[in-house]
């Protein structure tokens, strides 16, 4: 793996492969976090899919990417800690499996160069059309997490937790923020933020570093550049002395229980092992014992965000249930921090945290984004030193660690009155 | 041991039948940190009648998918735990036709593929777990009945269908799993969890030698006899009813239309007929398609839009579906685009770009262990070499396609199934 600056606040992380049958491309704008460009980011490369100065719609750009053996370039747009990453991910099936010489990587980089740098214009800005059906499918996709109650409970849960902080606004904006946008007030954006803005590009496959970095720097030779934009550093918080309770209704058959947690532990490894014991794998204490031993649920589970210091409980329950799974949820933490457990809960939870950093290695695009958090978090910790620093681990530090684990939030999203 | 390269796919596989009737396959990823293990059995939602022991048995919806859930019981308690301390990750499916018990691991690969073996060969029922799973399989069922995108799909099977359990739910019901017992179950695995009705396949940087002697060793020495089965009579290819609608809490009204198709059995016959199933779905309504592009351009549809062709045993059919303001009229578009297709030709040009798109897809998926696993699977199960597709691909024309699509895609063959947003 190597990380190289490619040309002006440009990075390009490449990663060489042979394993996969695919090369995997990103290219990728990070800026901080917040309310007010949040929807434009997230629109902005909406908009740039929809085509180029060369491929000017669907039907042209979609041809040129079927004539690639299936090229697929899409838009992007995810959070990390308090920064937004906006951008595009593009993968094509390596050469060697074509039956000609033809070659599909500096292509396809172009294309995506095209897509950032020269996108299809009218009257010289940013297609109004495009804007406008973009920005409806944005509100739709906004509002469609009802669909799947338990994306919506843990968003809801977000929201009531961390208002006010930047790690509570949407990776793709709000809904009402996103319809008030003009597309003059777009394509200002796009011009403002493109000279500036950090770029993180990305490589794996079995093509050379050199081809690589060649087939970048011909795809952004039309970047305009004068530096500035950064990332920003995820700010932590102290939980309230006493959580508190928001209780939601809607037309549902199973209610969901979603517990926000907040933790001012430096010791981020072994809070990352705590949470694999506690919820975060498919063996740990709200698994076996709030589902398998009292039926008291689907699913119980949690995910711990070592930036931000927060621990996200998430679980589908009986409405009934909602006191013993409380009363359960606690119980299981509180283990933790005691110490209570089996020896194989320990040590099974690192070999579990430990095959899952491995095969990281095997995905292209979980490396993409592995590497690209740490480029965006500023760590400079490798895979192999996570790897040690989890091993390294004792059960006193996990009882450390959970015990400044402490309740903020309860998000309970239960049935209207005529259902049981 | 049989050893084939497929020197187009730059893959390799390890094939050999044990004794006792049960098929090994491994696939070679020298280069991966992953091994996977994937052993499965040639029984699903659908099997739902069937003989044992000379005696026809009906057994209760859902009952394949109850049996997977309790397998991971064992005499010791739960083989999770075991798979837990390896580090391993296990999980397990149960679909129309099958049901797979699967490990993936970056250690301990022979510690786990014993331990996935035994628990799958050896049950262990009692009434107190049995009925403790009842508890966890209603809450699984009432969950995916908020879940429109089920919905939508239960309801157009029980549109498509009169006869053949395709239309039954694989989970079953609340009320269809309580009639399940120890006994059901232990008749159940008696019936299909046989060497002769199973496959393993695996996955990695492997010794095959030493995946056949752990099967060879962990596994029965006989197999049951291989069982007759009912799909049922679906007499026609012509749907129960022509449309359903129903409310929930969405955001905006989404559909699924399926059509319901001619279907071959097996053989190269049967992959053939798949690739040319999935040429047409995107040939009629991919990404890339002129409908496609001029729906999304009105507004008439979002990203969302998408399909596939399925083949069952004894079903297949197209679908298609995603959000839409108004349903009725993107079925309506599609299925005319189908008979234009179908009656004028399908543009050679980008009939081109369209199969150069699909090969690449079909290159692009064998970078996936599970997709490796379920087409060997589905491959042993319906008699044909998956890895064949290069060349199966060859042999399909536009014009197959074409008839596909003219025969298949019509009015008369389809469903439509609706969820409206609640007010």
């Amino acid at each position: 793996m190597t990380r190289q600056l490619l040309t002006d606040n440009v990075y390009l992380t490449y990663v060489p492969s042979e394993k996969f049958k695919t090369s995997f491309l990103s290219a990728q704008m990070v800026m901080p976090l917040a309310s007010r460009t949040a929807g434009l980011n997230a629109l902005l490369v909406n908009v740039l899919s929809r085509g180029t100065a060369r491929c000017p719609d669907m039907d042209a750009l979609g041809r040129e990417l079927d004539m690639l053996y299936g090229a697929r370039l899409d838009p992007a747009v995810r959070r990390k800690g308090e920064n937004q990453i906006f951008g595009f991910v593009a993968s094509c099936i390596d050469d060697k499996y074509l039956s000609g010489s033809e070659k599909l990587l500096e292509p396809l980089t172009e294309l995506m160069g095209e897509m950032l740098c020269s996108p299809a214009l009218q009257d010289g800005r940013l297609n109004p059309a495009y804007v406008e059906s973009e920005q409806a499918n944005l509100i739709d996709l906004i509002r469609s997490d009802v669909n799947d109650k338990r994306a919506y409970a843990a968003r809801r849960l977000r929201e009531e937790m961390f208002a006010g902080e930047p790690f509570g606004v949407n990776r793709l904006g709000a809904a009402g923020d996103v319809e008030a946008i003009t597309p003059e007030q777009l394509d200002r954006h796009y011009r403002a933020i493109l000279p500036q803005v950090r770029l993180e590009l990305f490589y794996c496959g079995s093509a050379s570093a050199e081809r690589a970095a060649a087939a970048y720097r011909r795809a952004l030779a039309g970047l305009p550049r004068s530096g500035g934009l950064d990332a920003a550093v995820t700010s932590r918080r102290a939980a309230p002395a006493q959580p508190r309770l928001v209780t939601e209704e809607l037309d549902v058959t199973q209610g969901k229980l979603c517990i926000g947690y907040r933790t001012d532990s430096p010791d981020e490894h072994a809070s990352i092992v705590a949470n694999a014991m506690f919820g975060g794998s498919s063996n740990s204490k709200l698994f076996l014992n709030v589902r398998e031993r009292l039926s008291l649920c689907y699913y119980a589970g949690s995910s711990y965000d070592r930036e931000k210091g927060a621990l996200m409980v998430s679980s589908g329950i009986e409405f009934a249930n909602y006191d013993r799974a409380m009363a359960e949820i606690a119980a299981q933490l509180a283990a933790i921090q005691r110490g209570d457990w089996e020896d194989w809960e320990f040590t099974g939870a690192k070999s579990y945290l430990l095959n899952n950093f491995r095969s990281m290695e095997d995905f292209a695009s979980s490396l993409e984004s592995y590497l690209l958090f740490q480029a965006v978090s500023g760590s400079k910790e490798t895979l192999g030193e996570l790897m040690e620093a989890v091993e390294a681990v004792t059960p006193e530090r996990v009882m450390e660690a959970a015990r400044a684990i402490r309740p903020d939030t309860i998000y309970f999203l239960k049935g209207k009155e005529t259902q049981e | 041991m049989i050893v084939k390269e497929y020197p187009r796919l730059g893959e390799k596989i390890y094939r050999h039948r044990l004794s006792n009737g049960l098929e090994v396959v491994v696939a070679s990823k020298p280069r991966h940190a992953r091994s996977y293990a994937f052993f499965a059995t040639r029984y699903g939602g659908m099997d739902l009648r069937f003989q044992l022991d000379g005696r026809w048995l009906d057994t209760p919806a859902g009952i394949a998918h109850y049996l997977e859930h309790k397998m991971f019981d064992t005499k010791e308690g739960n083989v999770l735990q075991e798979f837990a301390k390896n580090g391993a990750y296990d999980n397990a499916f149960t679909s129309n036709a099958i049901t797979a018990y699967h490990v993936e691991c970056t250690e301990h690969f022979y510690e786990n593929l014993r331990l996935l073996l035994s628990f799958v060969s050896v049950p262990y029922f009692t009434d107190e777990s049995v009925e403790k799973e009842q508890g966890i399989i209603a809450q699984e069922i009432r969950m995916t009945e908020d879940d429109p995108d089920w919905r939508v799909y239960a309801d157009l099977m029980e549109s498509l269908y009169e006869d053949s359990p395709v239309r039954v739910p694989v989970a079953g019901t609340v009320e269809s799993i309580r009639q399940i017992t120890p006994q059901t179950l232990y008749d159940c695995h008696k019936a299909f969890y046989t060497p002769s009705n199973m496959i393993l396949v695996c996955v990695g940087n492997l010794d095959p030698e030493q995946v056949v002697r752990t099967a060879e060793e962990i596994l029965p020495k006989e197999s049951g006899p291989v069982i007759a089965r009912d799909y049922g009579q679906e007499k026609s290819l012509l749907p129960v009813r022509q449309e359903s609608r129903r409310t929930m809490e969405v955001a905006m009204p989404m559909f699924l239309a399926g059509y319901k198709c001619a279907l071959e059995e097996s053989g190269d016959a049967h992959l053939r007929q798949s690739i040319i199933g999935d040429l047409a779905c995107d040939v009629l309504f991919g990404d890339s398609s002129p409908l496609y592009t001029r729906l999304y351009a009105e507004g008439a549809i979002n990203g969302s839009l998408g399909g596939n062709f399925d083949l069952l045993p004894g079903a297949a059919y197209l679908y298609v579906g995603g959000d839409a303001k108004d349903p009725r009229y993107v079925f309506d578009a599609i299925t005319a685009q189908a008979r234009r297709l179908g009656q004028e030709g399908i543009d050679g040009s980008f009939y081109e770009q369209i199969r150069r798109a699909s090969y690449g897809q079909m290159i692009r998926s064998l970078n996936s262990f599970e997709n490796i696993a379920v087409s060997m699977t589905e491959g042993y199960f319906r008699r044909f070499d998956y890895y064949h597709f290069p060349e199966v691909f060859a042999s399909v024309s536009k014009a197959d396609v074409e008839a596909f699509l003219r025969e298949n895609v019509t009015e008369e063959r389809a469903a439509l199934s609706i969820i409206d947003p609640a007010q």
